[in-house]
């Protein structure tokens, strides 16, 4: 237990031995408690509804995710002139100007996190329900990846905001932002919600249950 | 089993640890899944302390200072962060414009107000101030929300979409919260749950 067997699937959990271990500040706790002695958060050895919450979150932030691409997150005017340009619009101008980099960074910023992040999420919650054959290492590499690079994806909103600050000349040139940004953050925001809602002992709970 | 001092439970997967102090400079990990449960590091929570300050003081420098500033022929325009919050603020933006203020200043200064609050009496070796866990607990669920680096790079992308359509110049907000993001992402990495909490336990208990 005291690291000697690394690695190893099986563990002592607190739930085992009939206590609850608080997820703040690690102090192990009577199954009895409500609330953790030591810091004060609320203590539950296995969240009952963590699963619905995961998808209540998740299906939200895949229905505001389709807005935020159809719709316009930036509205750039010219000398009268007014453009209009949606996240992947963005890109490809970012592209043009020949900025290949930058259009790479808000490229996966904007597109491949959220998107994988809707699959990663989804298989996870779909995948802990059952006994599985999955390594848990691998699965919370993955659950710990989702959760750190979620945050990221709001890049392309403090762009929009800081462009828009920035650039008020008038008639000459402005930057707005477009309805898509409300979406495209909201979708991040339920996203990391979601995340964070899905509960990391459930992946190592299914093996405990295959082989006591 | 009873709950004891030296028994510690893994956050991420549940299992069981019996920890005791560590030496300096060392890790402990879970057994199962190799998350770390606890740092040895005795000086830690004054370098929190520490960083803590130093990035509070430079978040006022940010707030009150231009933080970018942009020409083009005799057009110029000064956008503090104040101003990059407020673009969202008509009609359906403002809840953005809301969101946009909290992840990028509220809730990093709050976040760093409460790690102070909490942390502050222990690293001069005094009992802690009233509300120290609620605070020292906040400051972590607060972590995921608080963004000044997603912010950062958010700049860099700005400048670039803007390199060809203006002279840009950076003003004092601006490398002060280069300097908050850097100080509060080292500050973070010198903070353990466990040890943490230890210590506050400790000052409490010889209050």
């Amino acid at each position: 237990m005291d690291g000697s067997g690394h690695g190893s699937l099986h563990a002592l959990t607190a739930r085992d031995a009939g206590l609850v271990g608080c997820r703040t500040c690690t102090r192990v706790c009577d199954a009895a408690d409500d609330r953790c002695p030591r810091c004060g958060a609320r203590l539950v050895s296995r969240e009952p509804m963590a699963m619905q919450r995961v998808w209540a979150w998740l299906i939200a932030g895949v229905l505001f995710y389709v807005p935020a691409n159809v719709w316009p997150m930036l509205l750039t005017s010219q000398l009268g002139r007014t453009q209009e340009a949606t996240i992947v619009g963005g890109v490809l101008d970012l592209w043009d100007l020949g900025a290949y980099a930058v259009a790479i960074i808000v490229f996966v910023a904007s597109v491949v996190i959220p998107v994988g992040k809707f699959v990663a999420i989804g298989w996870l919650a779909l995948v802990v329900r059952r006994p599985h054959g999955h390594k848990p290492g691998q699965l919370l590499h993955l659950y710990e990846f989702v959760e750190w690079i979620g945050r990221w994806s709001m890049i392309d909103v403090f762009v929009v905001a800081i462009l828009a600050a920035l650039v008020q000349f008038d008639l000459l040139a402005s930057i707005n932002p477009g309805i898509a940004a409300v979406c495209f953050a909201l979708s991040v925001i339920f996203t990391m919600l979601a995340a964070m809602s899905f509960d990391s002992r459930a992946i190592w709970d299914q093996i405990e249950r295959i082989a006591p | 089993m009873r709950p004891a001092p030296d028994l510690v439970c893994c956050p991420v997967c549940d299992a069981l640890h019996r920890l005791g102090e560590l030496p300096e400079g060392e890790r402990a990990r879970c057994a199962r899944c190799g998350t770390v449960l606890g740092t040895g590091r005795a000086q830690a929570i004054l370098r929190v302390v520490v960083l803590a300050t130093t990035s509070l003081v430079l978040m006022t420098i940010v707030v009150f200072y231009p933080f970018l500033e942009l020409r083009q022929g005799v057009f110029g325009s000064r956008a503090s962060v104040f101003d990059t919050v407020m673009t969202f603020s008509e009609g359906i933006m403002v809840p953005l414009s809301l969101a946009v203020g909290l992840f990028v200043v509220v809730l990093p200064t709050v976040r760093l107000a409460l790690l102070v609050w909490a942390l502050l009496p222990l690293s001069l070796e005094r009992a802690p101030w009233d509300g120290a866990a609620t605070a020292l607990r906040w400051a972590d669920r607060l972590r995921p929300w608080a963004m000044a680096e997603i912010f950062m790079v958010g700049v860099a992308i700005a400048l670039v979409k803007l390199a060809d359509l203006a002279t840009l110049s950076m003003g004092p907000a601006f490398w002060s919260f280069g300097a908050i993001v850097v100080i509060t992402a080292f500050g973070d990495s010198q903070m353990s749950r466990h040890t943490v909490w230890t210590a506050l336990d400790t000052a409490r208990s010889t209050r």
